[in-house]
């Protein structure tokens, strides 16, 4: 196996909120009153069933509890372990399948102050991503501004699921918010359900839906690229978690080919795909979906024609590999130090400053 | 933009290409719009005039997302006669079969041929319509053409009895299906199609496009042609896992299923990510006693157009490799835009027995054409 480097920086960990009534103290007396008169359960996505084998490594899941709910494990099985300087917290609780804007921008909110208290101020290399509720444009924005002045925040959370294709232009105000505070956005797996989890209708089984983030996250990089988002936000990153990476450079292929042949419909896309994806877009590392020899992965990796992209991650405590295989096999010294240290580093600007703390309220 | 600026020479009538191809993916149109009523019956073309089609979509004429061009067409493709591109057998034979030294090529309707029907019994209708109309028009006329036996999609009752119906036909080779349809393609509604293609020894095509009422990707309706056209391959990707989860290869062991112009550069990173789920969620799809990858390798081929396109070309190759030289099916997508030139899709360096491969003997193998 390839050995991590200390001082990394694991940008996908994803500690569990124990159940709804966790976040009751940071509600006011309104959705207080809501959550427990209208009888609300907990928020857990059809994405992650509790018990399924991926949503928890096996020697990672816990005597009693929703796997990644205990900071303390947490530090020992993934921080500690693997002796990173930097883990960046997203949260995926399932505010985002909430149809009103108005509880979910409550939800948010709470989620947000609950990370803050219960997990980044417990452990210093902890940095967290701040959860937006999508369903209002305007509140998300809000938001971003709230929770942007505590510089242990790095990043905005968004599904790769959601209402609508991520560049329609809608959203370009939580994208300007973004780069304004110099936070990548970062979209991970998961659906808000809003829509089908396939562009072909609703599969049979949760393997369908897993399978299909990948497919999910091609369409989101065509949308981003051909609105025009990158051109309009030169300096905003994105970066994809939990996406898979092998299927890239073949998507860039096709996608490539068809901007030459109809970019006469979308002229404000001035640069080719692949430069746009070298120079904003980012991936995790985790899941790593190729076979375990590893002169495939090098030839994938000569494919991508970048080793930028790739940036360091467990998917704790997601069940992604076994014992500390985190790294797959055959890389060599200088991309294992650009995947764990360089590349986080140059994504997360905010990591390269101190963790202040200036909440505007 | 997407401007003529030259004159374009007269359609060669020398043979531009040497080798005899296969062309596994041709679209013939329809000269008039009442071009299938010999084939309806009477209460269809009333039926028609009142109502027209009704799809899985709102626009009553065009598409949703407009093309790059008319019809999605080569401008060069207009036959002298007129009527739309694709139309017209003499100028395909003179445009396209016989300077490119087509030996076989596959015809695939598209359109409004009763597919992607909420009007069942008008899919039914006009499904058996296209069928009779590709004898008439092109394949009793052409030797060198084989028809697909197109079915009205959501119905696999009806679909399965038209598919018996031509069995032993020799003017069709495969069963057209689309890859966007209500459902995924591995549910069980589409089974009892599966079953007549397998009883009758017929491949199924599954072509990109198509609408089931779905939102074309997961996080909603797109804005641009670009993404749909890019999105294909997405669909055609998920509709491909739904099939190899659902099982159908495992309940129709002899089934074999042609990817249909939505690219295979996807194929081997699909297969890793199914085979590296499979490994821990194994317990949910018990129905399956082999790898996903597995069920890919054995039954499934691939047109190749519209060609991956990378820098490197050797990138392409070596996703070749995996998929395997003997799984490509060459096509053109005659007379659409995005055509690949048969004499410039493969660059040197293939070997005769891959190339020989690539352009005619694997489609005479899957399509059982000598």
């Amino acid at each position: 196996m390839t050995s991590p480097v200390a001082g990394g920086v694991d940008c996908d960990l994803h500690p569990a909120v124990p159940h709804l009534t966790s976040l009751l103290p940071y509600m006011n007396d309104y959705w207080r009153d809501q959550v427990t008169t209208r009888g609300m359960t907990d928020l857990v996505s059809q994405s992650y069933p509790a018990n399924s084998p991926i949503s928890a490594r096996p020697d990672w899941r816990p005597a009693q509890g929703k796997p990644g709910s205990s900071l303390a494990d947490m530090q020992q099985e993934a921080l500690d372990r693997f002796d990173v300087a930097y883990g960046i917290c997203n949260p995926l609780y399932g505010v985002q399948m909430v149809f009103s804007e108005d509880m979910q921008d409550a939800f948010c909110r709470a989620l947000n102050d609950w990370l803050v208290k219960e997990w980044l101020e417990k452990d210093t290399r902890l940095r967290g991503s701040i959860v937006i509720p999508t369903q209002s444009v305007e509140k998300s924005v809000a938001e971003i501004e709230r929770c942007a002045g505590d510089k242990r925040f790095v990043q905005v959370l968004m599904l790769v699921m959601g209402d609508v294709p991520l560049g329609k232009r809608a959203l370009w105000p939580i994208y300007a918010a973004a780069e304004k505070h110099g936070l990548p956005i970062g979209i991970h797996a998961g659906s808000a359900y809003h829509n089908p989890p396939t562009s072909v209708g609703w599969g049979s089984y949760h393997i369908e839906d897993y399978v299909a983030q990948a497919q999910a996250f091609q369409t989101q990089l065509t949308s981003l690229i051909v609105e025009g988002v990158f051109a309009k936000h030169p300096n905003l990153k994105m970066v994809m978690l939990e996406s898979g990476f092998t299927w890239l450079p073949a998507f860039l292929w096709r996608l490539h080919k068809f901007w030459r042949g109809v970019r006469m419909e979308t002229p404000w896309v001035d640069r080719a795909p692949l430069e746009i994806v070298r120079s904003n877009i980012r991936f995790s590392l985790q899941p790593v979906d190729a076979p375990p020899e590893p002169e495939v992965l090098n030839r994938l990796f000569d494919h991508m024609q970048s080793d930028e992209l790739i940036l360091f991650s467990t998917d704790y405590p997601h069940w992604q590999f076994d014992g500390d295989e985190v790294l797959p096999e055959g890389l060599s010294p200088d991309l294992v130090r650009k995947i764990m240290i360089d590349n986080p580093m140059a994504t997360y600007s905010r990591l390269s400053q101190p963790a202040t703390k200036e909440m505007t309220r | 933009m997407n401007v003529q600026l030259r004159d374009r020479p007269e359609a060669a009538s020398t043979t531009a290409i040497k080798t005899a191809i296969a062309d596994c993916d041709i679209h013939p149109a329809r000269a008039t719009k009442d071009e299938l009523y010999p084939y309806l019956a009477k209460r269809w073309h009333t039926h028609l005039e009142t109502y027209a089609v009704h799809a899985y979509q709102g626009m009553m004429e065009g598409p949703p997302y407009p093309k790059a061009q008319p019809n999605a067409s080569r401008r060069d493709a207009y036959p002298p006669e007129g009527g739309p591109q694709g139309s017209s057998l003499s100028f395909m034979q003179k445009q396209h079969l016989d300077p490119n030294n087509v030996v076989l090529g596959v015809l695939n309707p598209l359109g409004a041929t009763g597919q992607g029907q909420r009007n069942h019994d008008l899919g039914a209708a006009l499904a058996t319509a296209i069928n009779d109309w590709q004898i008439e028009k092109w394949t009793s006329k052409d030797k060198r053409l084989k028809g697909s036996i197109v079915v009205a999609n959501e119905d696999g009752v009806t679909a399965a009895a038209e598919i018996r119906k031509r069995a032993g036909d020799k003017n069709f080779v495969q069963v057209l299906l689309l890859s966007r349809n209500v459902e995924p393609l591995g549910q069980r509604r589409y089974w009892p199609i599966y079953e007549a293609a397998q009883e009758t020894g017929l491949p199924i095509g599954v072509h990109a496009f198509g609408f089931g009422g779905n939102p074309i990707t997961a996080s909603g309706w797109p804005s641009y042609y670009i993404e749909e056209m890019v999105g294909h391959s997405q669909c055609q990707q998920t509709a491909l896992a739904s099939l190899v989860l659902e099982g159908v290869f495992e309940r129709f062991p002899k089934l074999t299923m042609v990817m249909v112009e939505a690219g295979f550069g996807w194929a081997p990173s699909l297969a890793w990510r199914l085979d590296k789920v499979f490994d821990k969620l194994h317990s949910e799809v018990p129905h399956l006693k082999r790898k996903p990858s597995e069920y890919i390798k054995d039954h499934i081929w691939w047109t190749t157009q519209p060609m991956e396109d990378p820098e490197r070309r050797e990138h392409l190759f070596q996703m070749i490799e995996w998929i395997g030289w003997d799984k490509l099916l060459f096509a053109t997508d005659y007379p659409h835009w995005d055509y690949d030139e048969p004499s410039r899709v493969l660059p040197a360096g293939v070997s005769d027995s891959n190339k020989q491969a690539f352009y005619l003997d694997n489609a005479r193998k899957v399509y059982g054409v000598i």
